[in-house]
């Protein structure tokens, strides 16, 4: 039997339309608008000023304090200005526009093709190295990769986790990488083994992927301390906590970390990052970005610099389709609406996704029959259809202790929903309310 | 038979009369006595339990005013002063005196001075949409306009304009117990001082962006040009980011500001027209508004 995890889960259609695409290179941007505040934590502080040359990979914001990121230009030419631009949170924010002239690069980046295998810095010096070049999980939910890495006292790590999962329906940006950058994600992982001092690593890929299944498998006997584990395909298996349950059977505990249960989960598209930065001196500065959507002329994979307006990646896909709904950054299930298609691709943007109108729109809300399927496919054992009316009700003291922190947003309740009721835009409400009374009590 | 019923009203009479004891010297022991101007002070009180001051309702609000040494920090908005007589003449104390408040909304961006770029489809509150993203204009701190605030209202003093999409705030029933102000998640309410015959001059404005921005999104918006701030006598204007505010304190409501503003994000009400000149603005003003209907929503992707 193949391993998942025990709770809840949902099958949406996988749709991955771009899953034989090869990651073709896009063009460098005329204009790139980097956000200071790509990541989770401190907005980063800008290092350059208006009129300032820059060489791309250059160090352009450096990071605010410990749980922030570094920011490097994407690009070369000149620094445009430093102001507000529409980023995908959907708000104005801080951002440094540049101008591209050229593409030259720092001397310090080895541009060659050649894997490099070996590696011989302490596990200090890697943390250090990848604090520098500013790598944060690139699954999506950015969290700065340094922070991870730095195991705090009292605690040890026993397991470094792959997460090759991409159980998002359509992206397939991490199934490309798996595929065709295979060796140097390997060098990525052995690496992070490194700097966490942990003996095992697992790569978990759910079956919907044999190829990268087989490929990491064959290439994963040459490396100490690495193997593949399948898994049966479900939804939300991304989760760090759905794919420690699902791997090594062991539970976060309710408000804990992975780390308490001695796992650390990365990416592989952060593995690969990692990679790119130790053995190459390559900040994080592109990445790869599905593009994808059933009215879409081309579903590919591209390579894109930071910064990018995402409207120059769906041109490269076969231009806007005129029915569009709706553009979302990310996946169907936890992605997001976006309000405008100019802003840029940030470092945490897997994805892009062209919904058609009838697929986009929602649906006649009705009210809760009670049927429980929400309670049944909650992979955190929640009670959605209970935190929503709370939520409704402003009933603040009462989510908290129905543990809606261990909300994972993964959509699972919306989704299986007879009703249509907007669950998780309630529990996320919800969620923002007690976070902000938690914060201040801690005050 | 008859000593059936007997046997029955005699034993039940002497349950009830023997409960009755135990329930008497029960209610000796757990006496609880309570402060009697409490209900006194309570009675003073509108008994809106709307929470404008702070407590959870009314009889909270008694208890809390019985049991403080003065009246620092409580306050029934609501009542206003008499009531705060009132119940300063129960509890003996010296009354204290705020000035009677209204609540303005500090955005004029109606549909046709803010177009919409985009659609939003998600559920239809205020804080949730404010979560998600900046709004569907561009203009990411103006009213998002699904009467979070008029839900919150308990005195009837909101209601939604069709026409603007706009709150409007009834002065005569708004008793400032500043719900408004504690639901809207772009923080437009503000609590102005009620001045002589509900006469109010303020920037119905909030947008920080840098003067062009703002104009682009907004046609009504504050443009932080400082015009308003160099002609006030009164040193009542402040600027900041690129933003407009006028202190009610010290506003002498002498209007030489209204004219000033290019955009009109300062809105003056309850006064008498102006002469000529006014008229003359007021011309403008219409035209103004009539170009701007012309302009499309060209960019109606959906959220």
């Amino acid at each position: 039997m193949l391993k998942t995890f025990t709770l809840g889960g949902v099958h949406p259609p996988e749709n991955k339309l771009s899953a034989k695409e090869i990651i073709k290179e896009l063009d460098i941007p005329e204009n790139v608008t980097v956000p200071l505040a790509m990541h989770l934590g401190v907005p980063a502080k800008p290092v350059v000023e208006k009129g300032y040359p820059v060489k791309t990979g250059q160090l352009i914001a450096k990071g605010d304090g410990f749980v922030s990121a570094n920011i490097h230009s994407p690009v070369s030419g000149k620094v445009l200005k430093i102001d507000k631009a529409l980023d995908v949170s959907g708000y104005k924010k801080d951002a440094i526009f540049i101008n591209t002239e050229g593409d030259e690069w720092i001397e310090t980046i080895d541009r060659s093709a050649e894997i490099i295998k070996d590696f011989n810095l302490s596990p200090e010096e890697i943390v250090n190295k990848i604090n520098d070049a500013g790598i944060v999980g690139l699954g999506g939910a950015t969290f700065p990769s340094h922070v991870k890495l730095s195991v705090p006292r009292g605690k040890k790590a026993e397991y470094l986790l792959i997460n090759g999962v991409e159980c998002e329906p359509y992206l397939t940006s991490d199934h490309a990488v798996m595929l065709e950058r295979s060796e140097e994600l390997m060098v990525g992982i052995s690496i992070l083994k490194k700097a966490l001092k942990v003996n095992k690593a697992f790569i978990g890929i759910e079956v919907n992927k044999p190829d990268a299944i087989e490929k990491l498998s064959n290439i994963a006997q040459e490396f100490k301390g690495i193997s593949v584990q399948p898994l049966e395909v479900k939804y939300p298996q991304g989760g760090e906590k759905q794919l420690i349950k699902a791997v090594l059977s062991r539970e976060v505990p309710s408000g804990g970390l992975p780390i308490d249960v001695g796992v650390v989960v990365f990416n592989v598209g952060t593995s690969l990052a990692v990679y790119e930065a130790i053995q190459k001196n390559k900040p994080l500065f592109e990445r790869v970005v599905t593009v994808t959507g059933k009215s879409l002329q081309k579903p590919s994979n591209f390579k894109v610099r930071i910064g990018t307006p995402l409207i120059k990646l769906i041109e490269a896909a076969g231009g806007l389709p005129e029915d569009t709904g709706k553009i979302i950054n990310g996946g169907p299930m936890m992605g997001k609406a976006l309000s405008s298609a100019e802003v840029p691709v940030i470092k945490g943007s897997s994805g892009i996704l062209i919904l058609k109108r009838e697929e986009s729109a929602r649906k006649e809300v009705g009210p809760c029959i009670r049927c429980t399927m929400c309670v049944k496919v909650c992979p955190m054992g929640l009670e959605p259809y209970l935190l929503m009316t709370m939520s409704e009700k402003a009933l603040y003291e009462s989510l908290e202790k129905e543990k809606i922190m261990d909300c994972i947003e993964c959509g699972s309740c919306s989704y299986i929903c007879p009703a249509n009721r907007p669950m998780l835009d309630y529990i996320r409400l919800g969620k923002n309310q007690v976070g902000k009374i938690i914060r201040e009590r801690k005050k | 038979m008859d000593s059936v019923i007997l046997d029955t009203v005699l034993t039940l009479s002497g349950l009830g009369a023997g409960a009755a004891i135990i329930l008497f010297f029960v209610a000796q022991k757990f006496k609880v006595v309570e402060d009697p101007r409490i209900d006194e002070v309570e009675e003073a009180l509108p008994a809106a339990n709307c929470g404008g001051c702070g407590f959870a309702g009314c009889r909270n609000f008694a208890e809390a005013c019985v049991k403080a040494k003065d009246f620092e920090g409580l306050y029934c908005p609501v009542g206003g002063n008499e009531t705060m007589a009132e119940v300063a003449k129960i509890l003996g104390r010296d009354a204290v005196e705020q000035d009677p408040r209204v609540a303005v909304l500090r955005c004029n961006g109606g549909c046709e001075s803010r177009p919409k770029t985009n659609i939003y489809n998600g559920a239809a509150t205020c804080k949730i949409a404010s979560a998600l993203y900046g709004g569907d204009t561009d203009c990411q701190y103006g009213c998002l306009g699904f009467g979070d605030c008029v839900e919150v209202c308990d005195f009837d003093a909101l209601k939604m304009d069709p026409l603007t999409g706009l709150p409007v705030v009834n002065d005569s029933n708004c008793t400032a117990c500043g719900a408004c102000v504690k639901e809207c998640p772009k923080d437009l309410f503000e609590l102005r001082k009620r001045a002589k015959k509900d006469r109010k001059i303020y920037v119905a404005c909030r947008n920080e962006d840098k003067g062009g921005i703002a104009k682009k999104s907004c046609s009504v918006a504050c443009i932080g040009c400082n015009k308003c701030y160099n002609v006030c006598p009164h040193d009542a204007i402040t600027m900041n980011n690129y933003l407009a505010f006028i202190d009610a304190d010290k506003c002498k409501l002498c209007r030489k500001c209204v004219p000033e503003c290019p955009t009109n994000s300062i809105l003056e009400i309850g006064f008498p027209p102006r002469k000529d000149r006014s008229a003359e603005t007021d011309n403008d003003k219409n035209e103004v508004t009539s170009g701007e209907k012309e302009i499309n929503i060209n960019n109606n992707k959906e959220v």
